[in-house]
């Protein structure tokens, strides 16, 4: 690797909540940092280019691919890994639903569909089958085909938005 | 024997009820453990130097650059691992005929596909030995490549193992009847050449191992991705001169399976081997190219397939002529030659006819190694059969749902042995049938197809019958003398606070292992489910057995674990007896208490028990037992494999402008006899669907003429994503096994089996009236505007 990329940089962010400083090399990819640098090794690294989904961490608010952003790039910013969702509940009733559909099996991409999930219920309303699948179709999933996880987020979705509603 | 699980009233009834997963509460929190995830001290990591060319002698290593990178510790070359770890050869003595040669952890002097392993770096960071790999020069002289399977037989394709003789590998023949009679004189004859393509399973979580080898107690300790934790002990002890007691193995959470993980692969054994030499805990983890390029390949054959069938629809006869290629050796130490087999095994296997013959030829090739991928075989052989029921039917002009109706082994004709002399305990393809026609509404469809038609939607609908083999008994692969168990065992046992642990060699790989687990032994006991804690996938503390593979965890480790709860509930009845002074057998056990049998009163909860004979076993009679711990094994004994059955049904629609097929349903009724958790069955029959739908539609690794991996990536190689799927509508016909007391048959391979087909039939349904079809996978858009003769260069 050329020297540009371990050339050290300094970044300071919040990681779920807590204020985080650290000096990493410059070719560090962000899932890379929370996984081994952080060990919050609720994010996978799969495919490591952008397709599979398994990286997919919430960044200012977005989901994004822990394997297509750099550490350096998350500088200033606010992370949130499946580790800080789970402990806030802010996921909490798509986890339940999660289990209760048996919306995963391995489970190894269960933490990035929660956030491609999580980011689509977001966004409010509630979200009909294609929309649901058009959504995660930057999630793969190996083990369900996909009918549960649509049906897991549809149950939340509908859930919220009646207690919206109330 | 069955036992009544049927009646829904019973005391502790949770066989047959959706009890929640115990291990989907921390995957959802992203507190799995996969290997990965692991960190040991003074860990480092392995990356692999690998030959980029199909087929080359290597003359030289040089290692010198690699070395003065920072971090890096070690460069092996083939001949260093070689010095610690033997060669193997995977052939097995009951597949007659089938060669291999030696095959080495990394290659020594010569390479034979591209991704093969030659030289490992050794490093204190997986970056650094990254950096390492890419500065070690490997010299090669590149030799000619066998690529193309219909010519590895050919006298002018060099012969890629020259000790070998030729280049092939493995053939069987069968044949019963007079099958040359049986077309000569048949109404109708109909034949097509189909293809499957060559694909792999891409688990989510790429091949993963850590192997630590402690010099101080002489035991290697190895954190696996695996499916068979007892066969990976047994092959390393082997290889690496260790006795069995002193591996251990343990497999944690691991990120999707489906096969890939269940064979032996060069590079795995290579990093214990590391971890021998260096004393020190090594890690390697696949990366997405080394993912495409060594996971195990299946699926590439070409087949050539007849039927003759009699004026009024009743199948005659099939001839089969299966051709695979396998890469450069049989894969250790399942074999690359039973997916093969098993095409010549199961073809035709849903229909009662007399003549049959099926050919299979196994040619080696500069690719990677095919093997056993999730439905082994079944996707090939259900394609190739229902395909040609569906020319016939066209042919005769007949429906096909009815062409199959008279043809299917009816459901009171068991036991039955098939053509291909596979043995049938009981099947149920006419109820499944019915069930899956009613399901559907098939004349409904039928009346929607039309209407589309009227409007200009070109639709079409698809059914495949299957066969699925599970359960597999010593035949599998024992008899060819194999060390993998055919075999499972459980230790149930009951602590002083009343709760029940129970340990299993039948793994957790995501299917619900430990869910159906827990309920098996919570009803055996007579406990709530959530008072069983279960242990897999550690060879040192679960008893010996297979693992999970060829859908055996249920039947086999499920009856395993019915019988060790069985025995224990029997245990504490006999202490609870000498305590309350009764006669055991006037006491069960329910809900976590033992109660009055004949009217379910209340006499002391299991924590009672356990604290007496725990803390005051001063108080029971002197010498009676008070065994809390009970272990029960079972292996399938009076058929060589639990054949299950089922039948799926597609819904396509086809744009006939862009060759795009849309999947618009799909149905599938399947009969896994005794149904332990059905939502767990479903899902794993919806998971399976999409791996064929993935077949049918996306899934094909190409090869250049070179033998180059053209597209070994997962923006190349396209797998099913939520966007394309259809929604899947899923029932079942129970028919358990008599052979055990549970009576649950596999259910893994169903999905799979019949997808593909289930689509194929679909579009050919749908473009029959052009006068056009499709019979090599995956159904692009080019191969559906070829098969309507849109395209033509």
């Amino acid at each position: 690797m050329t020297v540009t990329f371990s050339d050290r940089i300094d970044i300071a962010l919040t990681v779920n909540g807590e204020a985080v400083e650290a000096r990493v090399p410059a070719g560090r990819h962000l899932v890379d940092f929370l996984r081994l640098d952080l060990g919050l090794t609720g994010a996978h690294a799969s495919c490591e280019h952008g397709v599979c989904g398994a990286c997919t961490v919430r960044v200012d608010g977005q989901a994004i691919r822990g394997c297509l952003m750099l550490a350096a790039q998350a500088d200033g910013t606010e992370v949130w890994t499946i580790e800080g969702l789970s402990d806030t509940g802010a996921v909490a009733d798509l986890q339940a639903a999660f289990i209760a559909r048996n919306a995963l099996q391995c489970g190894f991409c269960t933490p990035g569909m929660l956030v491609a999930a999580q980011e689509l219920l977001n966004a409010g309303g509630v979200p009909d089958r294609t929309t649901i699948r058009e959504h995660l179709s930057g999630n793969y999933c190996r083990c369900t085909g996909y009918e549960a996880i649509v049906d897991a987020i549809e149950t939340v979705a509908i859930a919220r938005s009646g207690r919206g509603a109330a | 024997m069955n036992s009544p699980f049927g009646n829904p009233d019973r005391p502790n009834s949770y066989i047959g009820k959706t009890v929640p997963r115990p291990n989907a509460g921390r995957l959802v929190q992203g507190r799995g453990c996969y290997v990965d995830d692991m960190v040991l001290p003074r860990m480092v990591h392995v990356v692999f130097v690998r030959s980029p060319h199909a087929h080359a002698r290597i003359t030289g290593i040089e290692t010198e650059a690699a070395m003065a990178i920072k971090g890096v510790l070690r460069v092996f070359t083939g001949a260093d691992i070689a010095e610690v770890c033997t060669p193997w050869v995977g052939v097995l003595a009951h597949l007659k005929g089938l060669k291999s040669p030696p095959e080495h952890a990394i290659a020594i002097d010569r390479a034979c596909w591209v991704g093969e392993p030659v030289v490992a770096v050794v490093a204190t960071t997986r970056a650094a030995a990254e950096d390492g790999a890419a500065l070690v020069e490997v010299d090669y002289d590149p030799l000619p490549e066998v690529t193309d399977m219909m010519t590895a037989l050919d006298g002018e394709t060099p012969v890629l193992h020259p000790d070998m003789g030729d280049n092939l590998a493995f053939q069987r023949l069968h044949e019963e009847g007079d099958v040359d009679a049986a077309f000569a004189t048949a109404h109708k004859v109909v034949e097509a050449h189909f293809k499957t393509g060559r694909h792999t399973g891409v688990t989510l979580e790429p091949r993963s191992i850590l192997v630590d080898w402690n010099p101080g107690e002489g035991q290697m300790t190895a954190w696996h991705a695996t499916q068979a934790p007892h066969m990976i002990q047994v092959v390393l002890a082997e290889h690496l001169g260790l006795p069995e007691s002193r591996v251990r193995v343990i497999c944690g959470d691991v990120g999707g399976s489906y096969g890939i993980k269940v064979h032996i692969y060069p590079d795995e054994i290579a990093t214990a081997a590391i971890a021998k030499i260096i004393s020190r805990p090594v890690k390697f983890i696949a990366d997405r190219l080394e993912s495409f390029t060594t996971d195990i390949h299946a699926r590439d054959h070409e087949i050539w397939g007849r039927i003759a069938v009699a004026e009024d629809g009743k199948i005659l006869a099939f001839d089969i002529d299966d051709w695979t290629a396998i890469g450069a050796y049989s894969v250790y130490p399942r074999t690359s030659a039973i997916e093969g087999n098993q095409v010549v095994n199961l073809c035709g296997g849903p229909y009662d006819f007399k003549d049959y013959r099926a050919k299979t030829t196994v040619v080696f090739q500069n690719k990677t190694p095919t093997s056993q991928y999730r439905a082994v075989g079944h996707p090939i052989a259900v394609t190739v059969t229902e395909g040609l029921v569906d020319m016939a039917a066209a042919a005769l002009g007949m429906d096909p749902v009815e062409i199959r109706r008279r043809n299917l082994f009816a459901d009171d004709a068991y036991p039955a042995i098939s053509p291909a002399k596979m043995r049938f305990e009981g099947l149920s393809h006419h109820a499944s049938l019915a069930k899956l026609v009613a399901l559907m509404d098939y004349d409904a469809l039928r009346v929607d197809q039309a209407d589309a038609k009227a409007r200009g939607i070109v639709r079409g609908i698809g059914i495949a019958s299957f066969i699925e083999l599970t359960n597999p008994s010593p035949f599998m692969y024992g008899i060819g003398g194999a060390r993998i168990s055919a075999q499972d065992g459980c230790t149930v046992r009951m602590d002083p606070d009343g709760s029940i642990v129970a340990a299993s060699s039948v793994t957790e790989q995501g299917q619900g292992t430990e869910a159906m687990l827990s309920q098996i032994v919570a009803e055996g006991v007579g406990v709530p489910p959530s008072q069983v804690r279960i242990i897999t996938g550690d060879t040192q503390s679960t008893p010996y057995g297979g693992g999970t593979w060829a859908s055996r965890g249920a039947g086999i480790g499920g009856e395993a674990a019915l019988q060790a709860a069985w025995a224990l509930r029997d245990a504490i009845l006999q202490v609870a007896g000498a305590m309350l002074q009764c006669a055991p057998e006037t006491l069960d056990i329910r809900d976590g208490a033992v109660v009055d049998m004949a009217d379910g009163a209340d006499r002391m909860p299991l924590s009672e028990v356990g604290r007496i004979v725990y803390f005051r076993g001063d108080t029971l009679p002197k010498g009676l037992p008070r065994e809390l711990v009970q272990t029960r094994h079972y292996t399938p004994a009076d058929y060589p494999f639990a054949f299950t059955n089922g039948v799926q049904a597609s819904y396509v629609e086809v744009d006939t402008d862009t060759g795009d097929v849309k999947l618009l349903k799909h149905w599938c009724v399947e009969d896994c006899g005794r149904v332990i958790n059905p939502q767990l069955v479903d899902e794993q029959i919806r998971g399976g669907i999409v791996q064929g739908l993935g077949a049918a539609l996306f899934e094909e690794l190409h090869y250049d003429a070179e033998g180059q991996l053209l597209n070994g990536s997962m923006a190349d190689y396209l797998v099913p994503m939520a966007g394309e799927m259809p929604d899947m509508i899923i029932a079942h016909v129970e028919t358990p096994t008599l052979e055990s007391d549970l009576g649950a048959k596999g259910a893994g391979e169903a999905g799979t089996a019949g997808a593909a087909a289930a689509v194929m039939n679909a579009i050919n349904d749908a473009l029959r009236p052009f006068g056009g079809g499709v019979t090599a996978m995956p159904f692009t858009p080019e191969r559906v505007l070829r098969g309507l003769g849109k395209l033509q260069d």
